[in-house]
């Protein structure tokens, strides 16, 4: 069984289909990687598939470990191991970045019939990921994304799929908003996470990411059709003749190897 | 409309935990006010001439108010006229006789107490709070007595008081909310029942949290509680009042007066966890929390904060106020009131400021819910004397849903120049992609929404005392629970 199934998926937002017919099949261990202009649906994949509800599905399929996705709330999606990193984390005042993260874990925890972890089990857990992302401690002392730079926010959404370990990571623009020494950082981060169960999906506008997380698969999505599918290669091409050459395909949409 | 933010629309909250109701022998008089009726009550709990006539001069004034219909109307919130008639002035838990020991108070009252997490028996209570409780219309028990009579502090009920230390009673009693204050105070003057009394000696810093417990309990009855701290040259206290009562389809009436007075060098802090029965989802029955608190900074250097978490009542009128008469003296006012359902709340502060270089800082947080209602009403006033004074205020709104409303009304009286006034105020929804992304997460919606407002009433919460800032977190929970069911 695949770890996603994404079968003739059609999302509209208001009057406008965002997404025209999506199929994508990933596995675990396999790193996939999304690429396509600005406006051409990415971030509306990732928020469907992390079940944002303003996106409505009006065909089509995703089973996630073989499970309707589409039936559960976001909470069960992220419960079941399903994490996006946010294009744009937002900001919530009051809330202590540790405080918030510890919650999160143990509500999934709990959903997997674990003991909750307190705040002496966590913290050894939790420094070694500040570690891993050299992040500084006292960032983690503000409230959530408070007064964080674009880069600080890109960094603590890796710095909780570290922690969270989800089966399914999807990145949105990780890297957009990096220096180039914040991007190797970011990489090293999500490369320590690359497992033979875990599978992510790298939502990116530019190749320069795919240099150091290296993907095993390259989709390009053009309006809202995945116009082409091949390997880290493919990537390489894109850079070279940019997104204009890809849409003369646009008849044949080629699907990623199951 | 996502159903997140349908989730949030739906503000069905849970049912209120404290609403029950005990059954005991009541000593209760009939219904209506009346000068007999006032003069039964004094005699009831022996009063000196004194206070009967301190009461029956407050009632006089209030007769003439409710003839001239002069209740106040100048409040945002809606309710049908109050039949004053209609109400008991007076009920009390029977009891045989006078109580040497909590031993003899009545198994059910305890239990009462217990019930609602607050135990009674000193060995049970946390180790430094000292406990009065107010049941309907008396104070059945006060604990932790004889310790703090050994550093000279005195805490007892307010008609122990009266008979004990009339000198107190009669020096301070009315000198900063005097009975022509306003309609309810007058009320309140005329027919108090009990309430607590503290007096904390020159430079005696009070050993432990001190706090009264008020319940209503009999039906058709108002509470009409009166509390007095004191605090002389240089002492410290810290006092914590809460209070809860039975659900009842009728709205009952509750109208407290709080007098506070800080001595030269004195501080004292007063929190407030309101929780009276706010009335059902619809709307039907519900406490009318119409009370007058009043601190004065009477000494130099003197400080006084109120700290109050107001989550219950179907509607709450209520200002607690600072009069900053000592030079250098600062007064605090730090809120968070919530309105759900079909709640509504007046609520702010006034700090008028007459000495020099005096200091005031206003921090509210209104969070609406459901049909609730919420208003900021807070008032500054800097007197001519006032010179170097200065004020920070900063009144923020947190809407959940859209039926829902937030109002405020900052008034400003400046009449010296040398004032220095910050305003700050803010108004935000709870943001659909602030649930959406604790809910990606893995936090269930209700967590979510309850974490964000704690985040919101986190400048609030830290000043109050620790144990009861966890308990108004979990209060708050409880109250917008099904907010988002
Ligand atoms: N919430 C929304 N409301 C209205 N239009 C939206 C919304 N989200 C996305 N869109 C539209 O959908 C299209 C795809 O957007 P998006 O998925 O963000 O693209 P990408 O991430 O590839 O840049 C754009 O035309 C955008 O304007
Ligand atoms: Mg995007």
């Amino acid at each position: 069984m695949s770890l996603l199934e994404i079968r003739n998926l059609h999302v509209t937002v208001g009057e406008n289909e965002i997404l025209k017919g999506i199929d994508l099949t990933v596995n675990a261990g396999e790193v996939h990687s999304i690429m396509g202009p600005n406006g051409s649906g990415k971030s509306t994949l990732a928020q469907v598939l992390a079940r944002r509800d303003a996106y409505h599905v009006t065909e089509g399929s995703i089973l996630f470990e073989g499970k309707d996705l589409l039936e559960m709330k976001p909470e069960e999606a992220a419960c079941e191991g399903l994490f996006l990193a946010f294009q744009y984390p937002v900001e919530i005042p009051g809330i202590g970045n540790t405080y918030f993260l510890r919650s999160a874990l143990n509500a999934q925890r709990k959903h997997r019939g674990l003991d909750e972890m307190d705040a002496m089990d966590f913290l050894p857990l939790f420094r070694e990921k500040l570690k891993l992302l050299e992040m500084d401690d006292k960032l983690m002392n503000r409230s959530l994304n408070e007064g964080f730079s674009g880069g600080e926010k890109k960094r603590n959404e890796i710095l909780q799929m570290a922690v969270l370990e989800p089966k399914l990571a999807i990145l949105d623009e990780t890297d957009s908003g990096l220096d180039i020494d914040a991007l190797r950082i970011v990489a090293a981060g999500v490369n320590s996470l690359r497992s033979p169960e875990r599978a992510m999906v790298v939502v990116t506008h530019y190749q320069r990411l795919l240099n150091y997380i290296v993907p095993d698969f390259v989709h390009v999505l053009v309006d809202g059709r995945i116009v082409r599918s091949g390997g880290k290669d493919l990537a390489l091409e894109l850079e070279e003749k940019g997104y204009g050459w890809t849409e003369h395909d646009t008849r044949q949409p080629v699907g990623a190897r199951a | 409309m996502s159903t997140d933010m349908n989730v949030v629309h739906e503000l069905a909250s849970r049912d209120y935990e404290w609403g029950f109701v005990t059954d005991i022998e009541e000593d209760r008089i009939p219904k209506g006010l009346s000068e007999d009726v006032i003069r039964l009550i004094s005699a009831k709990k022996k009063e000196p001439e004194f206070m009967l006539e301190w009461r029956l001069n407050a009632y006089r004034y209030w007769a003439s108010q409710e003839k001239a219909d002069a209740e106040p109307k100048w409040a945002n919130v809606q309710f049908p006229p109050i039949n004053y008639q209609g109400i008991t002035y007076y009920s009390a838990p029977k009891q045989k006789k006078q109580l040497t020991s909590l031993d003899e108070l009545d198994p059910e009252i305890l239990r009462t107490y217990e019930k609602l997490g607050i135990p009674l028996a000193e060995q049970k209570l946390l180790a430094n709070v000292a406990v009065d409780a107010v049941f309907d219309s008396v104070s059945v028990a006060t604990t932790f007595k004889a310790k703090l009579a050994e550093a000279g502090v005195i805490f007892c009920s307010f008609s122990e008081a009266v008979l004990k230390h009339p000198e107190l009673v009669k020096k301070y009693l009315g000198s900063v909310v005097p009975h022509t204050d306003n309609f309810y105070a007058a009320l309140n003057a005329a027919v108090f029942s009990d309430g607590s009394f503290v007096y904390v000696p020159k430079g005696v810093r009070c050993p432990m949290e001190l706090s009264t417990y008020f319940r209503i309990n009999a039906a058709e009855t108002g509470q009409f509680e009166r509390t007095l701290i004191v605090a002389e040259e240089g002492a410290y206290v810290s006092y914590l009042e809460g209070c809860t009562a039975p659900m009842r389809d009728e709205n009952q009436l509750h109208a407290a007066v709080v007098e506070l007075v800080a001595l030269d060098n004195a501080q004292i802090r007063y929190s407030t966890v309101q929780n009276w029965y706010p009335g059902d989802k619809n709307g039907k029955g519900g406490i009318y929390n119409f009370v007058t608190k009043r601190g004065k900074c009477l000494g130099r250097n003197s400080k006084i904060s109120w700290t109050q978490v107001e989550t219950g009542s179907a509607i709450t009128w209520k200002y607690p106020s600072c009069i900053l008469q000592g030079d250098n003296s600062v007064g605090e006012f730090y809120s968070v009131a919530l309105t759900n359902n079909y709640q509504q709340a007046d609520t702010g502060t006034k700090m008028i400021h007459l000495g020099k270089n005096t200091k005031s800082t206003i921090v509210s947080k209104g969070i609406s819910a459901g049909h609730g209602q919420n208003t900021y009403r807070g008032m500054v006033k800097i007197m001519k004397g006032a010179t170097g004074a200065r004020n920070y205020t900063q009144c923020d709104s947190l809407l959940i849903g859209d039926k829902c409303g937030a109002h405020t009304f900052p008034y400003i009286e400046v009449k010296n120049a040398s004032a220095r006034m910050e305003h700050e105020a803010a108004t935000s929804k709870i943001g659909e992609d602030q649930l959406f992304y604790l809910q990606q997460r893995g936090l269930k919606t209700e967590d979510a929404v309850s974490m964000i407002v704690n985040g919101f009433c986190k400048q609030v919460f830290k000043e109050l005392p620790m144990e009861f800032a966890v308990e108004a977190q979990k209060l708050l929970a409880v109250s917008l629970e099904g907010s988002v069911g």
